[in-house]
C-alpha cells in the first residue's frame, strides 16, 4: 500500500483493500469512514446480539440528557441511546430514524419557503422502558430546548419553531419564523426524549431522567460507576440496524498514554476520543491485531487575527503573512505529517468544499516584496511600520499545549525574516478561551475550530458582521471579520433549502473569506484512531464529533 | 479531658470557617469558570454563556454566593455537581471506596514492611542490610511514580501478561479474586515510595530509643536482645509513627492521583483533578471541606491516642 498522506489506509484487511481499490477508482477520494459499506464483502453481523465491546475516552461523560449544556465526549452515550428525527451519514446525505422520512422540498416535508415543516413519525417505536413513542414527545423535546429555566445548549433554530402542533402520534407541524436552511443539519443533531421522563420534574435540569435515561436506540442504559465507566446493553427491540452487541462499555481512561497502553493490551477493543497520540502512529500501525487509521476531522486549524487591530487592517499585511507560513514544514515536523493542508474553513469530505481555492505558496520574497509594496518599510529596528503603525502584535493559544506553542516559535522566526514582529503570550484554558477570545481581546491567536454546523455549510456565527460579541452582537465572529458580500450570501444561503442550490453560495462564501483571510487556513486536523481487528462496522463519520455514532451497527468477528 | 475537646472543637470549627472563605474566594478569583470550557462548541455565543450563568446563579455577587453556599452545607446540603448533577456527598462517597482500598492496602503494606525495615536497620546500623535499605529508600524516593507504574505496567502487563494494565476490577466480573489481581500492581508501586519514608521515619525513632537510659538498664538487668527490643524499644519508637499516621489521614482518603491516573483507579485523586480541569465548583468546595475536616480529625484522633498509649501525657 502506498502510504498517502492525506487519506491514508493502513494494514488494511482484504476486505478493506478491495472496497477502497473500488472506491478510488470511483471518486477519486479514498476516505476511511467508507471501509464496510459494501456488505458484499463483509462478514455478516451476527443473529442476536452478541460479546461485549469496551471503548476507551480520555474525558469522562457525565451529562447524559442530550440537551443540557455538555462537551463531545458526551455525545458518544447520546448516540447510543437516542435517536434523532433524522441522521446524518459520512456523505452529508439524511438518512430516516425516528422520522418515517426525511422531510425535504420535494417530499412536501418543508414548503418551498421554507416556512411550513410537516414531518410523519416511525410508527411502532417503542422507548426502553417500553412506553409507545409518540409526535408528543418530540413536540416535547422542542419545547425543552427552548425552555428558559433549562440550560439548554443549543437554542440556535429551535427558537425559530412556532406553532408545534401534534396532528396524529405519527404527524407533527410546525411553522418557522423565518427560512433557515440549516435546521435540517440542526435536527439531525437533536436527540429526541420522551416526555414521560420529565413529568412530576420541578428542575428539569436535575430531574432523574439526566442521570438515568431512556430513549429509543440500539443500546439501553445500564448503570455508570462514577470516574471509571458506563454499561449500555443491547437494545433487542430497536427499530433500526442492530444492535449486534449484547454490551457496549465506555470507559474512562484519564490519560493519553494510558489510553494507548491499554489499546496495546486489548483492555480497550477501541481508542475513542483524543484517541493515539500522533507521535505514537508509528508504532501503533505495526501493532499485531490492531486496525489503525488517520482519519480526518472535521476541526481546521487556523492562524487568526483580530481584524480591528491597525496592523491587520492592510489585507496586503495579512496575504503577506500567508506567504510568510511554512506550513509544510509545521505539518511534517511538527505535526508527524498527519493532517491536510487547506485553503478552506470547510473540511475537504464535506459535500459544500470548494476545491478551487487558490494554493497557498510558501515565498518570503513575495511576502516581502507585498509589504514593500504596499509602504510598510523596516524601521531602524529592522521591523516594519507604516503611518505610525509597528508591525508588532501577540500571538496567544493555549498554554501547555506543547506542539502549538512549537508552532508559534517557528511561525514567530519566519515572520522575523520579513520584518515583523511577533511576540508569544500563552494563556491557560479557561483564560484563553474565556473573555479574551469572546470578547475580541487578542492580536492573533492559533486555534482550532470546527465551523459547520455537523454536515450544514452555514458559518453565520463566525463570518457574519452582527456575530461579533465585542460589537454587541451574538456569535463567534472573534476575529471581526466585516463583509458586506459574505453578509448577504450567508442570507442567501439560509433561505435556499435544495442542496445543489445551496452549495454554488457556499463555494463562492469560500472564495472571499480565503481572499479576505480574516484568518490564515492551515491545515485540516486528521487523528489516529485505532481497534481490535475483527471488530466490524465502524464508520468514521465527519458530520458527527463522535466514532461511536453508528454503534448499533457495529459486531465482532473476533 | 471534656473541657479540652469542647475547646478544640471549637477551634475545629472556626479554622473550618476560614477554610472555606479562603478556598471560596480563590476558586471563584481564578479566571475562566465553570463556563469557558463550552467557549469553543460550535454555535456557541456569549449571550447564551451569559444566560447560562444567569440560571446557574453565578452571576450573583461573590459574598451572597458563598453565604448561598453556606447555609445550604449547615442545612446538610453540599450541593450538586455542575457536570452531572449529582449530590456532591453521593459522588465523594462514590469514590471514597476506591481511595479506601487502595490507600488502605498499600497503607498497610509500607506501615508493615517500612516499620520492619527501619527497626532492622536501626539494631543494625552499618550493616549491609542498612546500607541496602537506606540506598533502596533513596532510589524509591526519587523515582518517579508515574514513570515506575509505566514500567511495571509495560513487564506485568505487556511482556510477561502476568498482571492486568489497570482498573479496579474487570467489568461484568468484580469477584475479590478479581479486585485482589487488580489492587496488587497499583498497591506495590504506591507502597514504594511510602515504605521508603515509613523506614527512614522507624530507623530514626528506634535509634532515639535505643540509646536512651532505660535500654542499657534493661540490657544491663540481663534481658535478652529479642525481649529488650519487643517489650521496651518498639513500643517507644512507635508513639511518633502513630503522630505521623494520623497525619497522614487525609493523604490516604485524599488519594493518590499518580498512581490512579496511571492505573486508571477511580479514586478521590482523579476527582479532585478533573472537578479542577472542569471548574466544578460544588464538588471541589466539597472536596476541600472534607480534607479540612479529616486533617482535623486525624491531629484529634493521634493526639487522643498518643495520650491513651503513653500515661506521661495528659490533657486538659
Amino acid at each position: 500500500m502506498s502510504d498517502d498522506k492525506q487519506y491514508s489506509i493502513l494494514n488494511p484487511t482484504r476486505r478493506q483493500a478491495l472496497t477502497m481499490m473500488m472506491l478510488a477508482s470511483a471518486s477519486g477520494i479514498v476516505m476511511p469512514g467508507l471501509i464496510g459499506k459494501d456488505k458484499a464483502f463483509a462478514a455478516t453481523p451476527p443473529e442476536k446480539p452478541t460479546g461485549q465491546l469496551i471503548i476507551g475516552f480520555s474525558q469522562e461523560p457525565t451529562v447524559f440528557n442530550p440537551h443540557l449544556l455538555h462537551i463531545e465526549v458526551d455525545e458518544g452515550i447520546h448516540f447510543s441511546i437516542f435517536d434523532p428525527l433524522f441522521g446524518v451519514d459520512p456523505d452529508g446525505k439524511f438518512f430516516p430514524q425516528l422520522a418515517a422520512e426525511v422531510p425535504t422540498v420535494e417530499n412536501g416535508g418543508i414548503s418551498a419557503d421554507g416556512l411550513t415543516w410537516k414531518v410523519k413519525l416511525r410508527d411502532g417505536v417503542k422507548w426502553h422502558d417500553g412506553k409507545p413513542f409518540t409526535a408528543d414527545d418530540v413536540k416535547f423535546t422542542l419545547e425543552l430546548l427552548v425552555d428558559e429555566n433549562f440550560r439548554s445548549w443549543r437554542r440556535t433554530g429551535h427558537d425559530l419553531v412556532r406553532d408545534l402542533t401534534v396532528v396524529s402520534p405519527t404527524e407533527i407541524t410546525w411553522r418557522m419564523e423565518k427560512p433557515f436552511a440549516p435546521y435540517p443539519s440542526i435536527l439531525a443533531a437533536t436527540f429526541i426524549v420522551p416526555k414521560h421522563g420529565f413529568e412530576n420534574e420541578a428542575d428539569k435540569n436535575t430531574a432523574a431522567f439526566n442521570n438515568a435515561p431512556v430513549g429509543t436506540g440500539p443500546f439501553k442504559w445500564v448503570e455508570r460507576v462514577a470516574g471509571d465507566h458506563i454499561t449500555l446493553e443491547a437494545n433487542t427491540d430497536y427499530f433500526g440496524d442492530g444492535p449486534y452487541l449484547e454490551r457496549v462499555i465506555y470507559k474512562y481512561i484519564p490519560d493519553l498514554t494510558v489510553l494507548y497502553t491499554q489499546f496495546k493490551t486489548g483492555d480497550i477493543d477501541v481508542a475513542g476520543l483524543q484517541w493515539i497520540t500522533p507521535d505514537h502512529y508509528e508504532e501503533a500501525k505495526e501493532l499485531e491485531g490492531k486496525t489503525v487509521l488517520v482519519v480526518p476531522g472535521s476541526t481546521v486549524e487556523s492562524f487568526t487575527f483580530n481584524m480591528e487591530r491597525p496592523q491587520f487592517k492592510d489585507p496586503a499585511v495579512r496575504q503577506a503573512l500567508y506567504h510568510a507560513l511554512d506550513k509544510a514544514t509545521i505539518i511534517d515536523a511538527l505535526y508527524y505529517g498527519l493532517p491536510a493542508p487547506t485553503e478552506s474553513y470547510v473540511p475537504q469530505q464535506s459535500f459544500y468544499f470548494n476545491a478551487d481555492l487558490p494554493k497557498h505558496e510558501f515565498d518570503l520574497e513575495k511576502a516581502k516584496k507585498l509589504l514593500d509594496d504596499a509602504g510598510w518599510v523596516p524601521g531602524g529596528d529592522g521591523i516594519r511600520a507604516k503611518d505610525g503603525v509597528r508591525l508588532s502584535f501577540s500571538n496567544s493559544t493555549t498554554a501547555g499545549n506543547h506542539i502549538r506553542e512549537q508552532v508559534q516559535q517557528f511561525v514567530q522566526q519566519s515572520f522575523k525574516d520579513i520584518g515583523v514582529e511577533m511576540t508569544i503570550s500563552n494563556l491557560p484554558p479557561a483564560v484563553m478561551w474565556g473573555e479574551y477570545w469572546m470578547m475580541s481581546q487578542f492580536d492573533s491567536v492559533v486555534v482550532g475550530l470546527d465551523f459547520l454546523t455537523g454536515a450544514d455549510p452555514d458559518t453565520s456565527d463566525y463570518f457574519r458582521s452582527t456575530s461579533i460579541n465585542a460589537k454587541g452582537g451574538a456569535g463567534q465572529n472573534n476575529w471581526q471579520y466585516a463583509s458586506k458580500e459574505v453578509d448577504d450570501l450567508l442570507t442567501e444561503g439560509g433561505q435556499v433549502f435544495v442542496p445543489d442550490e445551496r452549495k454554488k453560495i457556499y463555494l463562492k462564501i469560500q472564495e472571499v473569506v480565503r481572499n479576505d483571510l480574516p484568518f490564515l487556513p492551515m491545515f485540516q486536523y486528521a487523528t489516529v484512531r485505532g481497534y481490535k481487528t475483527g471488530v466490524e462496522g465502524v464508520n468514521y463519520n465527519v458530520n458527527t464529533r463522535i466514532d461511536s455514532w453508528n454503534v448499533g451497527s457495529w459486531y465482532r468477528t473476533a | 479531658m471534656m473541657r479540652y475537646l469542647m475547646s478544640r472543637l471549637w477551634q475545629s470549627l472556626v479554622l473550618l470557617l476560614l477554610v472555606s472563605m479562603i478556598g471560596f474566594a480563590v476558586l471563584n478569583l481564578a479566571p475562566g469558570g465553570p463556563l469557558s470550557q463550552y467557549a469553543l462548541t460550535p454555535g456557541m455565543t456569549q449571550e447564551a454563556l451569559d444566560r447560562i450563568a444567569r440560571q446557574m446563579g453565578l452571576d450573583r455577587p461573590l459574598p451572597i454566593q458563598y453565604l448561598d453556599w453556606l447555609w445550604h452545607l449547615l442545612q446538610g446540603d453540599w450541593g450538586r455537581s455542575y457536570r452531572d448533577s449529582q449530590p456532591v456527598l453521593g459522588i465523594i462517597g462514590g469514590h471514597l471506596f476506591a481511595t479506601l482500598l487502595l490507600m488502605g492496602t498499600s497503607t498497610a503494606l509500607s506501615i508493615a514492611i517500612g516499620t520492619w525495615i527501619g527497626i532492622k536497620g536501626a539494631t543494625k546500623r552499618y550493616s549491609i542490610f542498612d546500607y541496602t535499605a537506606t540506598v533502596g529508600a533513596m532510589v524509591a524516593l526519587s523515582i518517579p511514580t508515574f514513570w515506575f507504574g509505566l514500567v511495571a505496567i509495560y513487564v506485568f502487563a505487556l511482556k510477561l501478561k502476568w498482571l492486568p494494565a489497570g482498573n479496579m476490577y474487570t467489568i461484568g466480573d468484580g469477584s475479590i479474586g478479581d479486585y485482589a489481581i487488580h489492587l496488587i500492581m497499583p498497591s506495590v508501586v504506591l507502597a514504594l515510595v511510602n515504605v521508603a519514608v515509613w523506614s527512614r521515619y522507624m530507623r530514626t525513632a528506634t535509634l532515639d530509643v535505643i540509646n536512651q537510659d532505660f535500654v542499657r538498664t534493661a540490657r544491663a538487668k540481663g534481658l535478652s536482645q529479642r525481649r529488650v527490643l519487643m517489650k521496651h524499644v518498639i513500643g517507644n519508637a512507635l508513639l511518633p509513627m502513630i503522630t505521623l499516621a494520623g497525619l497522614q489521614l487525609p493523604t490516604i482518603l485524599g488519594g493518590a492521583l499518580v498512581t490512579e491516573t496511571v492505573f486508571t483507579w477511580p479514586g478521590m485523586g482523579r476527582l479532585f483533578l478533573d472537578s479542577l480541569g472542569y471548574n466544578d465548583y460544588p464538588v471541589i468546595m466539597g472536596l476541600l471541606m472534607f480534607s479540612a475536616i479529616l486533617v482535623l480529625i486525624g491531629n484529634l484522633c493521634a493526639d487522643l491516642l498518643v495520650a491513651f498509649v503513653d500515661p506521661r501525657i495528659r490533657l486538659g
